[in-house]
C-alpha cells in the first residue's frame, strides 16, 4: 500500500469528474455512476414508501382513526409494502454498494457486462414509473402480497398497473444478479482467489444465485394474476375453477428467498465493518462464506411457513417449520462469528462499527422471533398479527436498513472522497436503535395481545402501545434524516478522505478516494489473505 | 382492567395456557441466547478499544470446535421446541368424535354462524364451556381467517372449500373474535364477540335463538326442492348411490380409488359430480354450482350427515 499525497477530491481526475453533462451520467456504463444513479432512484423511493409508514403510525395514534378511511388506509399500506420491498430493500444495498463496490474489491475494472449494467437501470426506473402511474392514479389495496382472489376478483385499485411495474423491476434484478455471478467467477485479479475474496463479495454472490433462481418465478405468478385479473383465465379464483392457495405457493416461493435478497447483501456489508472496526481478520472466514451459501440454498425451501394456518397439510407445515428452524443456523453462525471477531481486537468505535453492531443487535432479535414464527403452535396464534410485522421489520428496517446505513457510513469516503462528521454518524446510530426497537418492539406485545396486521381500527385496549410504536417511529423520522443532512453537508464541507481514512483492509481501500475512472492504474496482483491485519497476520491463508 | 392497555390476552381453554407456556419458555431461550451475544459484543468493543494497553497476543483467526458447538447447541435447543410446538399443533389437529359441529360462513365483511339445531347468528359465537366444538368454515368471496386470541388459535377459512378447527374452551365468558386475513375494506371491523356459556345457559341460550328446524332437517327440505330426492331419495328407482349410511365411510371411486365421505367430498359431489364418480355409477348428475349458496350447502351436508350414521332424522339437536 503506497502512501497517497491528501488532494482534495476536485484537484484529481475520478469517476465523479470525468465528465459532467447529463449524457455522460444517464448513458454512462461506469458501475460506480451506475451506482450512483441507483443510490438517487430508491433514495427518492424510499422517502415515498416512508410517507406511507408515516400515514399509517398517524393513523394509528387512535383506535378509531381520525386520520385516513378505510380505503386511504389499505391503499397506503400497499403502497408501504410494495415500494420498500421492490423499489428500495431489494435493490437497496446490490445494486448501489455492490454495483460500486465489487469490481473494486476483487481488481477489476468494471462489470463483465457494463451495458447490461446500465439497461437494469433503465428497466428498473421503468418499473417504478409504471408504479408511481398507479399511486398517482388513485393507488392499490390489496395489500404488497396481492392474496387471490381478493386482489384478482375483488379489489378495485390499480392491480395491473403495480403488478406490470415490479415485473418490470423484477428484471433488473435478474440482470443484474447475472451480472454479479459473471464478475465474481471471470473478473478476479490476478491472486483473488475464492479463498480471498472479502465477504461482502461471497454473499452479494449468494444473493445474486437467488436474484437469478427466484425472480423469474415472480415474474410468472404475476403475469398469472394478470390473466386472471385481465382476461378472466380461471387460475386463482375458485369461484371459476382455480386454486388461491397454489398463489401463495408461488408467491412465498419467490417472496421468502427475497427476504434473503435483502439480508444477505447487509451481512456482508456488516462483515467488512466488524472485521474494519477490530482491525483484526474475521473469526471463521470460511464458515461465514459458507453461511451465506447455505442460507440461500435452504432458503429456498421454507416458503411454507407463511401457509401454517392457510389450510395447507399439517404434515407439509411441519417439514417447512423444521426447515424454517434449520435456515436460522447458519444465520446464527455469522453473529457468533462477528462477536469473536471483536475479541482481541483493536477496536475503534467509529460510526460503521457501532451501525454494525446495531444490525447485529436488532437481526438477532428478529431472528429468534422468527423462530417462534417457526413453531407450529405460536405460529397458530400469532400468524397475520403484529407479531409478524415486528418479527420482518426488525429483520427488514434493524436489518436490511441499518446494514445499508452502515455501508453509507463506511464506504461514504471512498465514494465522494469526503468524511462526514464522525460525532453525528455516531449520535445517528444510536438514535436509529432506539427508535427503532421504540417503534417496533411495541408491536411484538400487540400482536401477542392479538391485534391483527393491516387494521385501521382497533379496539381502544391496544392504544397505549400503538402511541408508543407511533413515538418511536417520530424518533426514527429523525434519525433517518440526519444522515441525509450531514451526508448532504460533507459534499461540499467535509474534510478531504484520503484512501483509506479507516485503515481497512481491502482493494477498494488501495485506490484513491473517490476512485479513478478505471478504478486502478494497474490492475492489482493479490498476494494476501483477505482482512490481512497485523493482529492476525501470519499463518498463511486457510 | 385499564381501557388502553392490556397486559396479557385472557386464556380461554387448556391449549391456550399451553401455548403460552411454550411462548414463555422460548422467550427465555431467547434471552440465553441473545444474552451472550450483547453482553460479549459490547464487552469486546469496549475492552479491547483501540488504547487499551490489554493483551491482544495470539489473537484467533478461527476455531472450529467452538464453530461446532454454536452450530450445533442452539440448533438441538430449537428442536425440543420443535417437537413441543408440533406436539400442540396436532393435538390441535384432530378433533375427537362426537363434537359439536357448528357451521361458519364468511363474507365481506361479516361472519355467519349454524348450529345444529338450525339456530343462526351474525358476528357473534356462542358455545358450550367443557365440550369439544368443531368450526366447519367457508368463505363466499375471498379468503378471510378466524382468530380467536382467547384460544391462540386462528384458521384461514377458503372460498371453495372446507377447513376446519376444534376446540374445548374451559372458561365461560367474552372474548374477541376477529379477521386476520386482509380481505378487503372493512377488514378490521369483521369482528365480534366469542361467548363461552356453561352448558345450561348454552341450552337456554339455544332455545331462546329460535330455529326453522335443525340444520339437517332444513338441509332435507333443500334436498327435496333441488330434485335430489328424485334420484337420490331412499325410495327412488333411479341407479344413483343412496346416502343412507355413507358420511364419514369409506367410498369407491371410479378407478379404485377410495375417499372417506367428509364435508369436502359431499360438497364437491353437489358442485362438481363430474370429478369423483362412486364406482359402478354412471356420471349422469347435473352439476349445481351456481345454484346453491354456501349456507344451502352447508345445510345439505348437515342432512347427509345426519343420515350418515342412523336412518334420517328430522328432529333438532347434535
Amino acid at each position: 500500500m503506497t502512501a497517497l499525497p491528501l488532494q482534495t477530491p476536485e484537484e484529481r481526475v475520478s469517476y465523479l469528474n470525468a465528465g459532467h453533462t447529463l449524457r455522460s451520467w444517464f448513458l454512462t456504463t461506469d458501475h460506480k455512476r451506475i451506482a450512483i444513479l441507483y443510490l438517487v432512484a430508491i433514495t427518492g423511493f424510499f422517502a415515498v414508501a416512508a410517507v406511507g409508514a408515516a400515514l399509517i403510525r398517524l393513523q394509528l395514534m387512535t383506535p378509531t382513526g381520525e386520520l385516513l378511511s378505510h380505503e386511504g388506509y389499505n391503499r397506503a399500506f400497499t403502497l408501504h409494502g410494495v415500494v420498500m420491498v421492490w423499489f428500495f430493500l431489494i435493490p437497496s444495498i446490490p445494486n448501489t454498494f455492490g454495483n460500486f463496490l465489487i469490481p473494486l474489491m476483487i481488481g477489476a475494472k468494471d462489470l463483465a457486462f457494463p451495458r447490461l449494467n446500465l439497461a437494469s437501470w433503465y428497466i428498473f426506473v421503468g418499473g417504478g414509473i409504471f408504479t408511481l402511474y398507479a399511486l398517482i392514479a388513485g393507488g392499490v389495496d390489496t395489500g404488497w402480497t396481492f392474496y387471490t382472489p381478493l386482489s384478482t376478483m375483488y379489489a378495485n385499485g390499480h392491480v395491473l398497473a403495480v403488478i406490470a411495474g415490479i415485473t418490470i423491476a423484477g428484471f433488473s434484478s435478474i440482470l443484474t444478479g447475472l451480472n454479479f455471478i459473471v464478475t465474481v467467477h471471470k473478473l478476479r485479479a490476478p491472486g483473488m482467489t475464492w479463498g480471498r475474496l472479502p465477504l461482502f463479495v461471497w454473499s452479494h454472490y449468494a444473493t445474486s444465485v437467488i436474484l437469478v433462481l427466484a425472480t423469474p418465478v415472480l415474474a410468472m405468478t404475476l403475469i398469472l394474476l394478470f390473466a386472471e385479473r385481465a382476461l378472466r383465465l380461471a387460475i386463482f379464483d375458485p369461484s371459476i375453477g382455480g386454486d388461491p392457495l397454489l398463489f401463495q405457493h408461488l408467491f412465498w416461493f419467490y417472496s421468502h428467498p427475497a427476504v434473503y435478497i435483502m439480508i444477505l447483501p447487509a451481512m456482508g456489508v456488516v462483515s467488512e465493518l466488524v472485521t474494519a472496526g477490530a482491525r483484526k481478520r474475521v473469526f471463521g472466514y470460511w464458515f461465514v462464506a459458507c453461511a451465506s451459501l447455505a442460507i440461500a440454498g435452504v432458503g429456498f425451501l421454507v416458503w411454507g411457513h407463511h401457509m401454517f394456518v392457510s389450510g395447507q397439510s399439517p404434515y407439509a407445515g411441519a417439514i417447512f417449520s423444521f426447515l424454517s428452524l434449520a435456515v436460522a443456523v447458519p444465520s446464527a453462525v455469522k453473529v457468533y462469528n462477528w462477536t469473536a471477531t471483536l475479541y482481541k481486537g483493536e477496536v475503534v468505535l467509529d460510526p460503521p462499527l457501532l451501525y454494525g453492531m446495531a444490525f447485529v443487535g436488532l437481526f438477532t432479535i428478529g431472528g429468534l422471533s422468527g423462530l417462534m414464527l417457526a413453531l407450529l403452535a405460536i405460529d397458530e396464534h400469532v400468524h397475520d398479527t403484529y407479531f409478524v410485522v415486528a418479527h420482518f421489520h426488525y429483520i427488514m428496517v434493524g436489518g436490511a436498513v441499518s446494514g445499508f446505513l452502515g455501508a453509507a457510513h463506511f464506504w461514504w469516503p471512498k465514494i465522494t472522497g469526503r468524511m462526514y462528521p464522525l460525532v453525528w454518524g455516531r449520535i445517528s446510530a444510536g438514535l436509529i436503535f432506539l427508535g427503532f426497537n421504540l417503534t417496533f418492539f411495541p408491536q411484538y406485545l400487540l400482536g401477542y395481545l392479538g391485534m391483527p396486521r393491516r387494521y385501521p381500527t382497533y379496539p381502544p385496549e391496544f392504544q397505549a402501545l400503538n402511541v408508543l410504536s407511533s413515538a418511536g417511529a417520530s424518533v426514527l423520522f429523525v434519525a433517518y434524516v440526519l444522515p441525509l443532512v450531514y451526508f448532504t453537508w460533507s459534499l461540499r464541507n467535509g474534510r478531504a478522505a484520503g484512501a483509506n481514512p479507516w485503515g481497512a483492509s481491502g482493494l477498494e481501500w488501495t485506490t484513491p478516494s473517490p476512485p479513478p475512472k478505471h478504478n486502478f492504474e494497474q490492475i492489482p496482483v493479490v498476494d494476501r489473505p483477505a482482512y490481512d491485519y497485523p493482529l492476525t497476520r501470519a499463518r498463511g491463508d486457510e | 382492567m385499564n381501557p388502553f392497555f392490556q397486559a396479557w390476552p385472557p386464556e380461554a381453554s387448556l391449549h391456550a395456557v399451553r401455548v403460552d407456556q411454550l411462548f414463555i419458555a422460548f422467550s427465555a431461550l431467547t434471552v440465553l441466547l441473545t444474552a451472550p451475544v450483547f453482553v460479549l459484543m459490547s464487552g469486546f468493543a469496549l475492552y479491547y478499544r483501540r488504547g487499551r494497553d490489554v493483551d491482544r497476543t495470539q489473537a484467533p483467526r478461527g476455531n472450529w470446535r467452538l464453530e461446532t458447538v454454536w452450530t450445533i447447541v442452539p440448533f438441538l435447543l430449537a428442536l425440543i421446541f420443535f417437537g413441543w410446538a408440533g406436539w400442540l399443533f396436532f393435538d390441535q389437529g384432530h378433533p375427537p368424535t362426537g363434537a359439536l359441529t357448528i357451521d361458519v360462513v364468511a363474507k365481506q365483511w361479516m361472519w355467519k354462524f349454524e348450529h345444529p339445531g338450525g339456530q343462526r347468528e351474525i358476528d357473534e359465537l356462542h358455545v358450550p364451556a367443557g365440550e369439544p366444538v368443531r368450526l366447519v368454515m367457508t368463505s363466499q368471496d375471498v379468503i378471510h381467517s378466524l382468530f380467536l386470541p382467547a384460544l391462540r388459535l386462528k384458521q384461514d377459512v377458503l372460498p371453495g372449500r372446507y377447513t376446519s378447527v376444534w376446540f374445548k374452551a374451559g372458561l365461560p365468558g367474552v372474548y374477541a373474535l376477529r379477521c386476520s386475513q386482509f380481505c378487503g375494506f372493512d377488514h378490521s371491523v369483521m369482528a365480534g364477540r366469542f361467548v363461552v356459556m356453561t352448558p345450561a345457559d348454552y341450552s337456554r341460550w339455544l332455545q331462546q335463538a329460535g330455529t326453522d328446524g335443525s340444520l339437517a332437517w332444513q338441509g332435507f327440505q333443500r334436498f327435496r326442492a333441488l330434485g335430489c330426492s328424485g334420484c337420490h331419495g331412499p325410495a327412488s328407482t333411479r341407479r344413483a348411490p343412496k346416502l343412507e349410511g355413507v358420511f364419514g365411510h369409506p367410498v369407491a371411486l371410479d378407478g379404485g380409488r377410495v375417499v372417506i365421505a367428509d364435508e369436502q367430498y359431499v360438497r364437491d359431489s353437489i358442485l362438481y359430480p363430474a370429478h369423483d364418480v362412486a364406482a359402478g355409477y354412471a356420471p349422469i348428475m347435473p352439476t349445481f354450482a351456481g345454484q346453491v349458496s354456501e349456507t344451502d350447502l352447508l345445510a345439505l351436508v348437515a342432512y347427509v350427515k345426519s343420515i350418515g350414521t342412523a336412518a334420517p332424522s328430522q328432529e333438532a339437536g347434535r
